[in-house]
Protein backbone atom coordinates (compact mmCIF):
# COMPACT_ATOMS: atom_id res chain seq x y z
CA UNK A 1 0.00 0.00 0.00
CA UNK A 2 3.02 2.15 -0.17
CA UNK A 3 2.70 5.09 -2.67
CA UNK A 4 6.47 5.37 -3.70
CA UNK A 5 8.06 8.67 -2.69
CA UNK A 6 7.77 11.01 -6.18
CA UNK A 7 4.72 8.91 -7.12
CA UNK A 8 2.02 11.41 -6.68
CA UNK A 9 1.61 14.83 -8.49
CA UNK A 10 2.47 17.73 -6.24
CA UNK A 11 -1.38 19.20 -6.10
CA UNK A 12 -2.10 15.42 -4.55
CA UNK A 13 0.84 15.34 -2.41
CA UNK A 14 -0.37 18.26 -1.22
CA UNK A 15 -3.78 17.50 -1.22
CA UNK A 16 -3.37 13.73 0.93
CA UNK A 17 -1.53 15.61 3.72
CA UNK A 18 -3.61 18.48 4.26
CA UNK A 19 -6.60 15.71 4.48
CA UNK A 20 -4.51 13.67 7.24
CA UNK A 21 -3.12 16.10 8.89
CA UNK A 22 -6.01 16.91 11.63
CA UNK A 23 -6.28 13.51 12.15
CA UNK A 24 -3.00 12.71 13.44
CA UNK A 25 -3.65 15.84 15.18
CA UNK A 26 -6.47 14.87 16.63
CA UNK A 27 -4.90 11.56 17.33
CA UNK A 28 -1.73 12.45 19.28
CA UNK A 29 -4.74 14.59 22.04
CA UNK A 30 -6.28 11.47 22.32
CA UNK A 31 -2.76 9.30 22.86
CA UNK A 32 -2.34 11.72 25.01
CA UNK A 33 -5.30 11.49 27.27
CA UNK A 34 -5.36 7.59 26.79
CA UNK A 35 -1.80 7.80 28.58
CA UNK A 36 -2.55 10.85 31.60
CA UNK A 37 -5.93 9.52 32.43
CA UNK A 38 -5.46 5.75 32.36
CA UNK A 39 -1.51 4.99 32.53
CA UNK A 40 -2.50 1.05 33.14
CA UNK A 41 -3.45 1.48 29.35
CA UNK A 42 -0.08 2.10 28.08
CA UNK A 43 1.51 -0.89 27.91
CA UNK A 44 -1.57 -2.30 26.05
CA UNK A 45 -1.22 0.57 23.84
CA UNK A 46 2.18 -0.43 23.30
CA UNK A 47 1.60 -3.86 22.38
CA UNK A 48 -0.66 -2.47 19.58
CA UNK A 49 1.80 -0.07 17.90
CA UNK A 50 4.00 -3.12 18.10
CA UNK A 51 1.93 -4.93 16.30
CA UNK A 52 1.81 -3.14 13.58
CA UNK A 53 5.27 -2.04 13.35
CA UNK A 54 5.96 -6.30 13.01
CA UNK A 55 3.11 -6.65 10.56
CA UNK A 56 4.09 -3.91 8.11
CA UNK A 57 7.43 -5.40 8.26
CA UNK A 58 6.66 -8.61 7.09
CA UNK A 59 6.20 -9.09 3.19
CA UNK A 60 4.35 -12.41 2.88
CA UNK A 61 3.33 -14.44 -0.27
CA UNK A 62 -0.12 -14.29 -1.98
CA UNK A 63 -2.10 -16.37 -4.58
CA UNK A 64 -1.77 -13.86 -7.36
CA UNK A 65 2.32 -14.21 -7.07
CA UNK A 66 2.81 -11.43 -5.74
CA UNK A 67 4.25 -10.16 -1.91
CA UNK A 68 2.28 -7.62 0.19
CA UNK A 69 2.46 -7.11 3.99
CA UNK A 70 -0.42 -6.95 6.10
CA UNK A 71 -1.00 -3.55 8.13
CA UNK A 72 -2.01 -4.46 11.42
CA UNK A 73 -3.99 -1.67 12.24
CA UNK A 74 -7.24 -3.25 13.30
CA UNK A 75 -5.83 -4.46 16.41
CA UNK A 76 -5.08 -1.21 17.93
CA UNK A 77 -7.73 0.26 16.40
CA UNK A 78 -10.43 -2.14 18.24
CA UNK A 79 -8.73 -1.70 21.92
CA UNK A 80 -8.16 2.09 21.52
CA UNK A 81 -10.81 3.46 18.81
CA UNK A 82 -9.47 4.44 15.23
CA UNK A 83 -7.77 8.13 15.73
CA UNK A 84 -4.78 6.86 17.65
CA UNK A 85 -3.64 4.68 14.74
CA UNK A 86 -3.39 7.58 12.87
CA UNK A 87 -0.02 8.27 14.97
CA UNK A 88 1.26 4.79 15.26
CA UNK A 89 0.47 4.58 11.80
CA UNK A 90 2.51 7.96 10.88
CA UNK A 91 5.27 6.85 13.00
CA UNK A 92 5.72 3.21 11.07
CA UNK A 93 5.29 5.16 7.54
CA UNK A 94 7.79 7.36 8.74
CA UNK A 95 10.09 4.68 9.75
CA UNK A 96 10.05 2.71 6.31
CA UNK A 97 9.73 6.23 4.19
CA UNK A 98 13.27 7.69 5.95
CA UNK A 99 15.26 4.21 6.61
CA UNK A 100 14.08 1.69 3.91
CA UNK A 101 13.15 4.11 1.08
CA UNK A 102 9.90 2.28 0.86
CA UNK A 103 6.91 4.86 0.74
CA UNK A 104 8.39 8.70 1.07
CA UNK A 105 7.66 12.02 2.27
CA UNK A 106 5.70 13.46 -0.06
CA UNK A 107 3.31 10.38 -0.14
CA UNK A 108 3.24 10.16 3.49
CA UNK A 109 -0.20 11.88 3.37
CA UNK A 110 -1.76 10.01 1.18
CA UNK A 111 -0.20 6.48 2.84
CA UNK A 112 -1.16 7.68 6.53
CA UNK A 113 -4.50 7.97 4.95
CA UNK A 114 -4.84 4.70 3.42
CA UNK A 115 -3.29 3.29 6.62
CA UNK A 116 -3.37 5.39 9.54
CA UNK A 117 -6.69 6.64 9.05
CA UNK A 118 -9.29 4.70 6.79
CA UNK A 119 -8.09 1.44 7.69
CA UNK A 120 -8.18 1.64 11.26
CA UNK A 121 -11.79 3.65 10.78
CA UNK A 122 -13.16 0.53 8.65
CA UNK A 123 -11.98 -1.90 10.75
CA UNK A 124 -13.37 -0.44 13.84
CA UNK A 125 -16.82 0.68 12.40
CA UNK A 126 -16.83 -3.28 10.85
CA UNK A 127 -16.21 -4.04 14.87
CA UNK A 128 -18.66 -1.50 16.68
CA UNK A 129 -21.48 -3.26 14.11
CA UNK A 130 -20.52 -6.84 13.80
CA UNK A 131 -20.50 -6.34 17.95
CA UNK A 132 -24.15 -4.31 18.07
CA UNK A 133 -25.67 -7.24 15.30
CA UNK A 134 -24.18 -9.36 18.36
CA UNK A 135 -21.72 -11.68 16.81
CA UNK A 136 -19.14 -13.44 19.03
CA UNK A 137 -16.17 -11.31 19.87
CA UNK A 138 -14.25 -13.85 18.04
CA UNK A 139 -16.06 -13.02 14.58
CA UNK A 140 -16.45 -9.44 15.66
CA UNK A 141 -13.00 -9.00 15.37
CA UNK A 142 -12.16 -11.04 12.79
CA UNK A 143 -14.12 -9.42 10.36
CA UNK A 144 -12.56 -5.49 11.91
CA UNK A 145 -9.40 -6.66 11.57
CA UNK A 146 -9.73 -8.27 8.13
CA UNK A 147 -11.47 -5.61 6.68
CA UNK A 148 -9.23 -2.57 8.82
CA UNK A 149 -6.54 -4.63 6.27
CA UNK A 150 -8.26 -4.66 3.15
CA UNK A 151 -9.82 -0.95 3.45
CA UNK A 152 -6.29 0.05 3.40
CA UNK A 153 -5.47 -1.40 0.02
CA UNK A 154 -8.85 -0.46 -1.63
CA UNK A 155 -8.21 3.47 -0.55
CA UNK A 156 -4.27 3.25 -2.01
CA UNK A 157 -6.31 2.36 -5.16
CA UNK A 158 -8.50 4.66 -5.31
CA UNK A 159 -5.72 7.41 -4.25
CA UNK A 160 -3.95 5.99 -7.36
CA UNK A 161 -6.77 5.76 -9.81
CA UNK A 162 -7.51 9.35 -8.80
CA UNK A 163 -4.00 10.88 -9.43
CA UNK A 164 -3.47 8.81 -12.76
CA UNK A 165 -6.76 8.05 -14.39
CA UNK A 166 -6.43 5.63 -17.47
CA UNK A 167 -6.27 7.15 -20.38
CA UNK A 168 -9.45 5.22 -22.10
CA UNK A 169 -11.23 4.09 -19.43
CA UNK A 170 -10.57 6.90 -16.97
CA UNK A 171 -10.68 6.51 -13.19
CA UNK A 172 -13.05 3.28 -12.76
CA UNK A 173 -10.78 1.17 -15.45
CA UNK A 174 -7.65 3.08 -13.35
CA UNK A 175 -9.14 1.92 -10.18
CA UNK A 176 -9.80 -1.80 -11.30
CA UNK A 177 -6.51 -1.75 -12.51
CA UNK A 178 -4.93 -0.60 -8.92
CA UNK A 179 -7.24 -2.65 -7.03
CA UNK A 180 -6.51 -6.03 -9.33
CA UNK A 181 -2.67 -5.25 -7.85
CA UNK A 182 -3.06 -4.43 -4.59
CA UNK A 183 -6.95 -5.36 -2.90
CA UNK A 184 -6.71 -8.95 -4.84
CA UNK A 185 -3.41 -9.95 -3.71
CA UNK A 186 -4.78 -8.62 -0.77
CA UNK A 187 -7.22 -10.81 0.38
CA UNK A 188 -5.55 -13.94 1.48
CA UNK A 189 -3.54 -11.78 3.89
CA UNK A 190 -5.95 -9.86 5.37
CA UNK A 191 -7.74 -13.24 6.03
CA UNK A 192 -4.60 -14.60 8.02
CA UNK A 193 -4.46 -10.97 9.53
CA UNK A 194 -7.82 -11.29 10.71
CA UNK A 195 -7.60 -14.89 12.25
CA UNK A 196 -3.85 -13.67 13.89
CA UNK A 197 -6.05 -10.91 15.29
CA UNK A 198 -8.08 -12.84 17.01
CA UNK A 199 -5.18 -14.82 18.89
CA UNK A 200 -3.38 -11.14 19.94
CA UNK A 201 -6.70 -9.65 21.07
CA UNK A 202 -7.63 -13.13 23.29
CA UNK A 203 -3.91 -13.25 25.04
CA UNK A 204 -4.14 -9.20 25.75
CA UNK A 205 -7.85 -9.71 27.13
CA UNK A 206 -7.00 -12.71 29.48
CA UNK A 207 -8.48 -14.11 31.88
CA UNK A 208 -8.37 -12.57 35.24
CA UNK A 209 -8.10 -14.84 38.97
CA UNK A 210 -10.63 -17.11 38.64
CA UNK A 211 -11.64 -17.40 34.70
CA UNK A 212 -13.07 -14.26 35.46
CA UNK A 213 -12.82 -12.05 31.98
CA UNK A 214 -11.14 -9.17 32.50
CA UNK A 215 -11.88 -6.03 30.16
CA UNK A 216 -9.06 -5.37 27.96
CA UNK A 217 -7.35 -2.13 29.38
CA UNK A 218 -8.56 1.07 27.36
CA UNK A 219 -11.38 -0.58 25.44
CA UNK A 220 -14.45 1.91 25.18
CA UNK B 1 -15.24 -7.00 25.33
CA UNK B 2 -15.06 -10.65 26.57
CA UNK B 3 -12.84 -13.09 24.17
CA UNK B 4 -11.91 -16.22 25.54
CA UNK B 5 -9.59 -19.33 23.04
CA UNK B 6 -9.00 -22.06 24.18
CA UNK B 7 -6.00 -23.48 23.60
CA UNK B 8 -7.26 -25.37 21.13
CA UNK B 9 -8.66 -22.38 19.53
CA UNK B 10 -5.86 -20.47 19.06
CA UNK B 11 -3.94 -23.24 17.95
CA UNK B 12 -6.29 -24.22 14.85
CA UNK B 13 -6.13 -19.92 14.09
CA UNK B 14 -2.70 -19.96 14.11
CA UNK B 15 -2.48 -23.09 12.05
CA UNK B 16 -4.80 -21.77 9.25
CA UNK B 17 -2.80 -18.28 9.23
CA UNK B 18 0.43 -20.25 8.57
CA UNK B 19 -1.72 -22.15 5.98
CA UNK B 20 -2.67 -19.02 4.03
CA UNK B 21 1.27 -17.48 4.02
CA UNK B 22 2.47 -20.87 2.87
CA UNK B 23 0.03 -21.83 0.26
CA UNK B 24 0.91 -19.52 -2.58
CA UNK B 25 4.53 -21.12 -2.42
CA UNK B 26 3.35 -24.68 -2.62
CA UNK B 27 0.73 -24.16 -5.18
CA UNK B 28 1.74 -24.13 -8.67
CA UNK B 29 1.26 -20.50 -9.03
CA UNK B 30 2.73 -18.41 -11.61
CA UNK B 31 5.07 -15.22 -10.56
CA UNK B 32 8.13 -14.03 -8.87
CA UNK B 33 6.69 -12.93 -5.85
CA UNK B 34 8.17 -8.97 -6.20
CA UNK B 35 6.57 -6.82 -3.82
CA UNK B 36 3.30 -5.18 -4.97
CA UNK B 37 4.42 -1.73 -4.44
CA UNK B 38 6.70 -1.69 -7.31
CA UNK B 39 4.03 -3.83 -8.93
CA UNK B 40 2.04 -0.33 -8.73
CA UNK B 41 4.41 2.21 -9.65
CA UNK B 42 5.42 0.07 -12.50
CA UNK B 43 1.80 0.45 -13.95
CA UNK B 44 1.55 4.15 -13.40
CA UNK B 45 4.87 3.95 -15.46
CA UNK B 46 2.93 2.02 -18.18
CA UNK B 47 0.03 3.96 -18.08
CA UNK B 48 1.61 7.77 -17.71
CA UNK B 49 4.74 7.00 -19.71
CA UNK B 50 4.82 11.09 -19.46
CA UNK B 51 4.99 11.19 -16.17
CA UNK B 52 8.49 12.04 -14.05
CA UNK B 53 8.92 11.28 -10.61
CA UNK B 54 9.58 14.83 -9.54
CA UNK B 55 11.37 13.59 -5.98
CA UNK B 56 13.41 11.22 -4.82
CA UNK B 57 14.33 9.60 -1.50
CA UNK B 58 17.39 11.13 -0.05
CA UNK B 59 18.32 8.51 1.48
CA UNK B 60 18.06 4.30 -0.11
CA UNK B 61 19.53 0.96 1.58
CA UNK B 62 22.45 0.48 -0.31
CA UNK B 63 21.94 -3.24 -0.95
CA UNK B 64 18.98 -5.79 -0.75
CA UNK B 65 20.91 -7.11 1.83
CA UNK B 66 21.01 -3.94 4.21
CA UNK B 67 17.54 -2.98 3.27
CA UNK B 68 16.30 -6.64 4.72
CA UNK B 69 18.15 -6.11 7.77
CA UNK B 70 16.34 -3.15 8.69
CA UNK B 71 13.31 -5.04 7.59
CA UNK B 72 14.29 -7.69 10.02
CA UNK B 73 15.23 -4.46 12.78
CA UNK B 74 11.88 -3.17 12.38
CA UNK B 75 9.65 -6.45 13.30
CA UNK B 76 12.57 -7.45 16.44
CA UNK B 77 11.39 -4.01 17.68
CA UNK B 78 7.83 -4.74 17.54
CA UNK B 79 8.30 -8.23 18.62
CA UNK B 80 10.11 -7.17 21.50
CA UNK B 81 7.81 -4.92 23.22
CA UNK B 82 4.79 -7.25 22.06
CA UNK B 83 6.56 -10.15 23.73
CA UNK B 84 7.08 -7.60 26.70
CA UNK B 85 3.73 -6.36 26.60
CA UNK B 86 1.95 -10.08 26.50
CA UNK B 87 4.72 -11.42 28.86
CA UNK B 88 3.62 -8.99 31.53
CA UNK B 89 0.41 -9.57 31.07
CA UNK B 90 0.64 -13.47 31.81
CA UNK B 91 2.78 -13.11 34.57
CA UNK B 92 0.53 -10.63 36.29
CA UNK B 93 -2.11 -13.32 35.67
CA UNK B 94 -0.30 -15.98 37.61
CA UNK B 95 0.05 -13.39 40.43
CA UNK B 96 -3.22 -12.53 40.79
CA UNK B 97 -3.83 -16.35 40.59
CA UNK B 98 -1.12 -17.09 43.28
CA UNK B 99 -2.69 -14.28 45.59
CA UNK B 100 -5.81 -16.13 45.65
Amino acid sequence: MHIMEGFLPASHALGWTLVSAPFVVAGAVSLRRIVRDRPEARLTLAAAGAFTFILSALKLPSVTGSCSHPTGTGLGAIAFGPSVMAVIGTIVLLFQGLLLAHGGLTTLGANVFSMGIAGPWVGWAVWKAATAARLPATVAVFLGAALADLATYVVTSFELALAFPDPASGFVGAFVKFAGIFAVTQLPLAIAEGFLVVVVMAALVGRGAGGVVRPIEGVR
Amino acid sequence: MDLVLSRRASGILLTLTAAIVVAPLILPIAGEFLGTDDAGSKAIEASHPGYERWTAPFWEPPSKEIESALFALQAAIGAGILGYALGRRHGSRRRDDADR
